[in-house]
């Protein structure tokens, strides 16, 4: 309050914002400063409030009720239309036994494999984009193009170019000699096939992530490096890889919240599941049984576990993130 | 190091990059042959496009396929749909994801942080988790197969966009917010004079991103969308994948699928600089 003091004639004006009326009595000023003080508080309390509305009903709105509604759903016999019956874990119990929710979650599994091939892939580009390369932003802009593309559009080019007769992918692998299956119709290959897909679509985020986390690295770091010895090896091996380590971290889960949910490209290149069912994913078979066959109680059981799949891979790698950070420090 | 050897190193470095160089190229044509080869496709004939030897550059262009497909497939409205939800949900959700950003960076509120921390484990549900609730109270009022289930869940914000935008403003130092209030400034007015003009960059890449992220979605689509005339552009041209191969009218299919693509490319290749460099920032602050 040494505003009120430095004032040795305290001239009553109106009370501009922020500014205590003088008048003279410390404790009394003080009171006054506190009460002014709440009610500009409160004034940006209410602003601040009005600013943050709307995300804060959308979420209680547009994900937290559906949420519970999720949860209480899935203990429930459903069909979207009548009121949902309650059945208690019937739904978890006949999922424990129901062999193609196994399979879907098998291949979903399986999908994950292209995310440390598209890492690694992703890596080697961007240190080989580092170096100075001519053409360095063709390239970059190149690779990045199937990442802005529309996926169900790349889909159904993919869908076409895997057709076994005249499809563009045995087109170039008969210049070798091969006879290429036909792809999407073959328990053996679908799945690989996709995954082949997502790592073309998915290289050029993964790619640009890295690069930029790279060129972070300060030059002296490799310099000081090669000045002790180190060739490119170890200078990849002991500053290259543990500077890019957050963005690998970030890009594992966003990937395998991403892939868990994979749906566009199955439904559009296999639209029955692929053979055997053998391409179908979680969400695939959660939206059949949802939307085709009216079943939603069930669905929304399996869509739970999905949830809680996800939720409990994210915390999982926070933890092992956290701990692999300290020991490196 | 290179004074000692000169010579030696920059003739080793000159032989890897110009191998590397060499497999990029060849990457490069990997990442860009399905597209061109969409393109191509559309302009064959149907019996250029089951030929064997293969036909890579169509005899004769069939330009028409690109002309004929307004007609045959219903792509236009597909267009319109998608440009009225894309652009509904970003320009209304950019305010008000920007405003929000603005309370919860620069504005005293109680329980401040905990909004925020709540809010972001929004996005840890899955759309999946959700969606066969949010299908079942749309439907309850009468909103399926129209195109509000695609756009008012999205006008309450992005959550994405506001904690980037709220990271950007923490480097506003807080004395500016301050002194512009000092000077009688309504909350509105700093954040349309001050605020939106200092987040302006920061809102068009996460607004071009968000665009994209939209005109791309495939699945809510297909959930609500029944009516032919009513589908969003990714809609129609799945279900036209679905139809025209049976008629083995692949040109059609590819015209079709490049030109729902082709916006959103032309839209990259003007920003490309601002989305690369956005997207990068997206990596380093995750």
């Amino acid at each position: 309050m040494s505003r009120t003091t430095a004032e040795p004639t305290p001239v009553p004006t109106a009370p501009a914002a922020g500014i205590v009326p003088p008048d003279g009595d410390d404790r009394g000023s003080a009171q006054h400063a506190r009460q002014a003080m709440r009610r500009l508080h409160r004034t940006e309390h209410r602003w601040a409030a009005a600013f943050v509305a709307a995300p804060v009903v959308g979420f209680l709105v547009f994900t937290l009720y559906p949420l519970g509604y999720a949860l209480y759903a899935s203990l429930t016999r459903w069909n979207g239309l009548t009121a949902p019956q309650f059945i208690g874990l019937d739904n978890y119990v006949a999922l424990l036994g129901d062999e193609y929710f196994r399979k879907t979650l098998w291949n979903t599994a399986f999908y994950m494999i292209g995310i440390p091939i598209g890492l690694v892939l992703a890596l080697l580009l961007a240190i080989a984009l580092n170096r100075k390369i001519p053409g360095q932003t063709a390239f970059r802009t190149i690779y990045y193009v199937p990442v802005i593309s529309s996926l169900a559009a790349i889909a159904i080019v993919w869908q076409f170019a895997y057709n076994g007769d005249f499809g563009l992918v045995n087109q170039v692998l008969s210049w070798f000699g091969i006879d290429g299956p036909d792809w999407l119709q073959n328990t053996a290959t679908v799945k690989p096939a996709i995954i082949i897909m997502a790592v073309w679509k998915g290289l050029g985020y993964s790619m640009l992530l890295y690069l930029a986390a790279i060129q972070s690295v300060p030059r002296s770091l490799y310099e000081a490096a090669s000045l002790d010895g180190a060739n490119g090896y170890h200078r990849f091996r002991w500053i290259t890889l543990p500077m890019v380590r957050p963005v690998t971290f970030f890009l594992v889960v966003t990937n395998v919240i991403a892939g868990s949910q994979i749906f566009t490209e199955i439904n559009i290149m296999t639209p029955t599941g692929g053979p055997e069912f053998s391409s179908a994913s979680i969400v695939y078979y959660i939206v059949r049984k949802a939307f085709k066959y009216q079943q939603m109680g069930y669905a929304t059981a399996m869509a739970v576990v999905l949830g809680l799949i996800v939720f409990v891979v994210t915390l999982i790698q926070f933890r092992l993130n956290r701990r692999n950070s300290f020991s490196i420090d | 190091m290179s004074r000692k050897t000169p010579m030696g190193i920059t003739a080793q470095n000159r032989v890897i990059n110009t191998i590397l160089f060499v497999v990029l190229a060849l990457g490069a044509v990997v990442m860009i042959a399905p597209l061109l080869w969409m393109a191509t496709t559309a302009l064959k004939t149907k019996a250029e496009v089951f030929a064997l030897p293969p036909v890579w550059i169509p005899g004769s262009p069939q330009w028409d396929t690109f002309v004929r497909m307004w007609t045959e497939a219903p792509i236009l409205s597909g267009f319109k749909n998608s440009v009225i939800v894309a652009g509904t949900v970003t320009i209304v959700g950019s305010v008000t994801s920007s405003l929000a950003a603005f309370a919860l960076a620069k504005m005293r509120l109680p329980f401040k942080n905990a909004i925020f921390l709540g809010l972001l484990t929004g996005l840890m549900i899955p759309f999946p988790t959700l969606m066969i609730p949010q299908f079942v109270m749309f439907s309850k009022i009468g909103w399926v197969d129209t195109l509000l289930p695609l756009i008012v869940p999205l006008l309450f914000g992005n959550i994405v966009m506001i904690f980037f935008l709220r990271q950007y403003l923490s480097s506003v130092p807080d004395s500016m917010v301050e002194a512009a209030k000092i000077d009688g400034a309504s909350y509105l007015q700093v954040f349309r004079k001050m605020i939106f003009p200092l987040i302006r960059p920061a809102i068009a890449a996460q607004f071009i991103l968000w665009f994209m992220t939209i005109w791309n979605d495939y699945l809510a689509p297909i959930l609500y969308l029944n009516t032919e005339s009513k589908q969003t552009l990714q809609v129609v041209i799945a279900n036209l994948n679905v139809e025209y191969a049976t008629q083995r009218d692949y040109p059609l299919i590819m015209a079709a699928s490049f030109v729902a693509l082709l916006p959103i490319l032309v839209v990259f290749l003007i920003f490309q600089r601002q989305i690369i460099e956005s997207v990068a920032l997206t990596g380093a602050k995750g």
